[in-house]
């Protein structure tokens, strides 16, 4: 393999702004967080977020801008490509391995922690805590109502959910057509199958925002109904983000396509994208049977 | 198009502060790695020191149990994240571009970007203790419900200085393996990559892997401290025991994090100056992905005494115990390169010795540690301090220390002062095994660990170790000189600086020129 026209770009600005911008985002949440906590307010840290956050959308427009400009002069060699697949391959990764925490401490107090604490089993002692508590799962009663008061009803799979996961599944179809008809250089064909993939992701996040609505409206399902409430919304909040994030990143595809950008050999940010969708999609299946189903 | 490579290939760097701001070139950025981790490596020992010294006899002298409590855990914060990982990045950043003959790292923006946030991340988490209500005190560890019911309202800085050395950790990550999988020169295949490129590989992908689950831990307490949720509270249905089991999935991983590339480190530094080739190379690359395997599935042996099925605990002993046989075949290795080898004792084989002696001391005390039974007589006693002491000090801080002195001369064109290396070695020498060698004995005796005050009987050993802390902290002086030295002026160094180095790092000149590989060497 050649190393010889390997693209070294010069100096930048943009890492240490980035750098920047993520600093006021952290600090101004944190203290927005600790604000809210306290009744304090929480301007100053509001503000701070918000300029970070405005911060970093614009300094990641320049950084990609400058990307898409230099891989269009031609700098980019094949190795270059292998060096960004193997970066977003990796990233992706280090996202599974994110939601592997979270989902290995669903199964965790699922299979161990709950039946533990209804007395079974030789960890059974730790239900001399609370007495009389039944494990169960959902847990529709927790230990202690008056701290966390369990659920009333929780979502039916059969519904929402499952008109959801229809929504994605078809999503990484046509997310996969659009990529078809991009390497047959279709491109009206793929302005037409990338819409349909953000309008379907967009319709998702709305089912998902009605889903918490009713859950926190009607089903008595909020953060605060012991561990269920807590697994559920830590499971299907980080998905919605990720959802919104990759609808984001789909639309930008999508202005890129119209604009013209991609050739139907080299367009390796539309294949990220892709890629990114359906790994979000796969994760989806995972919370569909587990956090809903079973 | 090929005007612009050159151009980018042959200019030097940028004068005054822009060159170290918007740098994309994998040397400087590895050059800011190691400075930024010797000033944490200076703060971290300066609160080692006070707590030393607060130990130094029984009672309380110098600090109260509650700052006492804030410096053990910005000790152990700044030590593991800020001073061992990134000396590892930027040995990475400085050598393996070098090593594997790429023109620099993979992503150069990206690598500057990894770099940057951690003065940010750090400087949000040292401000911790100028907070109300202190700095995060429960320790590095940072065990629910210490860390969620009972913690300091600065917990929610420290939660968010996390996330961003984790991000800062996952794209250094990424570089490394998309460096070495992708931008070897011609003939570099996989088993001809030096340990040190192969060690850090192989730790890429254990801090890929997981950096997001401490990521997810920190999220899990957030949401427990101000939003209500119940992960780690059983009066909700969740489990206390459940922050420990995710937080050590990430703590045993982060651990050879640590270690493997110092393993890296050594098995470059003893061939050297054994004047042979590394024993049993293809053993070593297999030994250390076996280590790496291994460590998912061990994470549960910090936490024997919490309360866990018999099951649990046998499956987790025997698991613990099998990483000995991965680490005695790199114990046995090291050794048989150096039998009937004509070995000098520069000072980077120094330390790649002390290495091999104490490094195997930590890992016997550990192997001590993994026997479940006489685990609830050790379990939060000193002895658990002493052995991770001495895997992480005389353990990865030798090994920074032994490849530090060992590529100087490539990076700054000038030999150090050798006596000076010398007289560096023999006082950390010394001052490590007096500080941590009689924690071995009052642990077993019994006094606990996280404590400011203890029984008249810890005294003696408590004086002794505080004095060779203070040995160790203050000899860290002589090698900040030796190196200013070196780079200021001194005598100039060859290309090959040693007689007996090998490798593709040392076939450029000395210093390395800013650019290392326009044209890929050919390996053959």
């Amino acid at each position: 393999m050649s190393t010889q026209s390997y693209y070294v770009p010069e100096q930048s600005r943009w890492p240490i702004l980035a750098s920047i911008a993520l600093f006021l985002m952290a600090y101004g949440a944190a203290n927005l967080i600790n604000a809210l906590s306290a009744d304090a307010g929480g301007g100053f840290g509001m503000l701070l977020l918000l300029a970070g956050t405005l911060a970093m959308g614009l300094i990641m427009l320049g950084w990609f801008g400058n990307v898409i400009h230099e891989s269009a002069e031609g700098l980019y060699s094949p190795q270059m490509d292998r060096s960004f697949r193997w970066g977003m391959s990796w990233f992706i990764f280090s996202e599974v391995m994110f939601f592997i925490a979270f989902f290995g401490a669903l199964f965790y107090v699922r299979t161990l922690a709950v039946p533990w604490l209804g007395g079974e089993g030789e960890k059974g002692v730790s239900n001399m805590l609370w007495e009389g508590f039944q494990a169960q799962w959902p847990l529709m009663v927790t230990p202690d109502q008056n701290a966390f008061p369990g659920p009333e009803q929780i979502i039916d799979p059969w519904h929402i959910p499952l008109f959801n996961t229809i929504l994605l599944i078809s999503s990484s179809f046509t997310v996969t057509l659009a990529h078809k008809a991009l390497k047959l250089d279709q491109r009206s064909r793929v302005v037409f199958w990338l819409g349909a993939t953000v309008l379907l992701g967009v319709v998702f996040l709305y089912f998902q925002a009605y889903e918490y609505v009713l859950a926190y409206n009607e089903l008595g399902l909020t953060l605060n109904s012991g561990i269920y409430g807590a697994t559920f919304f830590i499971l299907t909040g980080f998905h919605g983000m990720h959802v919104t994030l990759g609808t984001l990143m789909l639309i930008i595809i999508w202005l890129r396509v119209m604009k013209g950008h991609f050739s139907s050999e080299k367009h390796f940010g539309f294949e990220a994208v892709a890629w990114y969708w359906h790994f979000v999609d796969v994760v989806w299946v995972g919370l569909f049977l587990f956090v809903y189903i079973f | 198009m090929n005007t612009s490579v050159a151009v980018s290939h042959h200019h030097g760097p940028a004068s005054g502060i822009s060159r170290w701001l918007f740098t994309t070139n994998h040397k400087d950025i590895g050059t800011l790695y190691l400075w930024f981790s010797f000033l944490m490596f200076l703060t971290g020992g300066c609160m080692a020191l006070l707590i030393r010294a607060e130990l130094f006899q029984p009672g309380l002298q110098l600090i109260q149990p509650d700052f006492f409590n804030q410096m053990t855990t910005m000790h152990g914060l700044i030590m593991v994240f800020g001073a061992v990982m990134p000396a590892f990045v930027g040995l990475a950043n400085w050598m393996i571009p070098l090593m594997v003959g790429a023109p620099d790292m993979a992503l150069p923006r990206m690598n500057n970007w990894s770099f940057w946030i951690l003065p940010f991340a750090f400087a949000m988490m040292i401000s911790t203790l100028f907070m109300d209500g202190g700095a995060p005190n429960f320790g590095w560890t940072f065990y629910a419900p210490l860390s969620t019911t009972y913690a300091p309202p600065s917990v929610t800085f420290f939660i968010f200085a996390v996330h961003m050395m984790g991000i800062s950790s996952i794209m250094g990550a990424i570089n490394i393996i998309a460096t070495i999988l992708n931008l070897r020169a011609p003939g570099m295949t996989m088993m001809k990559l030096p340990l040190f490129v192969w060690t850090w590989l192989i730790t890429a992908f254990l801090l890929i892997a997981v950096m997001p689950v401490l990521a997810g831990v920190v999220t899990m307490m957030l949401m427990d401290i101000h939003f209500g949720t119940s992960f780690f509270d059983a009066a909700g249905g969740g489990d206390p025991v459940l922050f420990q089991h995710v937080f050590w999935f990430f703590g045993h991983p982060e651990v050879y994090i640590m270690i493997l590339p110092a393993f890296g480190i050594v098995s470059e530094i003893i061939p050297t100056f054994a004047r042979k080739k590394l024993f049993g190379y293809a053993s070593m690359v297999y030994a250390t992905a076996s280590i790496a395997v291994l460590s998912f599935v061990v994470w549960a042996h910090h936490m024997f005494t919490v309360g866990l099925p018999l099951a649990g605990e046998l499956f987790f002993m025997f698991a613990t115990m099998l990483i000995a046989v991965p680490t005695g075949v790199k114990v046995f290795n090291w050794v048989a390169t150096m039998f009937r080898g004509s070995m000098t004792f520069e000072t980077p084989m120094l330390f790649a010795l002390a290495f091999v002696v104490l490094f195997t001391i930590g890992g016997f005390s550990g192997l001590m540690l993994a026997i479940a039974p006489v685990d609830f007589q050790y379990h939060d006693t000193y002895f658990v301090v002493a052995h991770f002491h001495y895997v992480l000090v005389p353990g990865a801080v030798f090994a920074i220390m032994a490849g530090a002195y060992y590529w100087l001369p490539k990076w700054c064109g000038n030999y150090y002062n050798e006596t000076m290396g010398k007289v560096h070695f023999w006082c950390n020498f010394i001052g490590v095994n007096i500080t941590f060698f009689p924690m071995h004995f009052i642990g077993l005796a019994g006094m606990p660990r996280r404590i400011p005050d203890y029984a008249l009987q810890f005294a003696d050993f408590n004086a002794i170790a505080t004095v060779g802390a203070f040995i160790f902290g203050f000899s860290q002086l002589i090698f900040l000189y030796n190196v200013i030295s070196c780079i200021r002026n001194s005598k100039p160094a060859s290309d090959r600086v040693w007689e007996g180095s090998h490798g593709l790092e040392w076939t450029v000149a000395s210093p390395a020129p800013y650019h290392s590989f326009s044209e890929p060497p050919q390996v053959k």
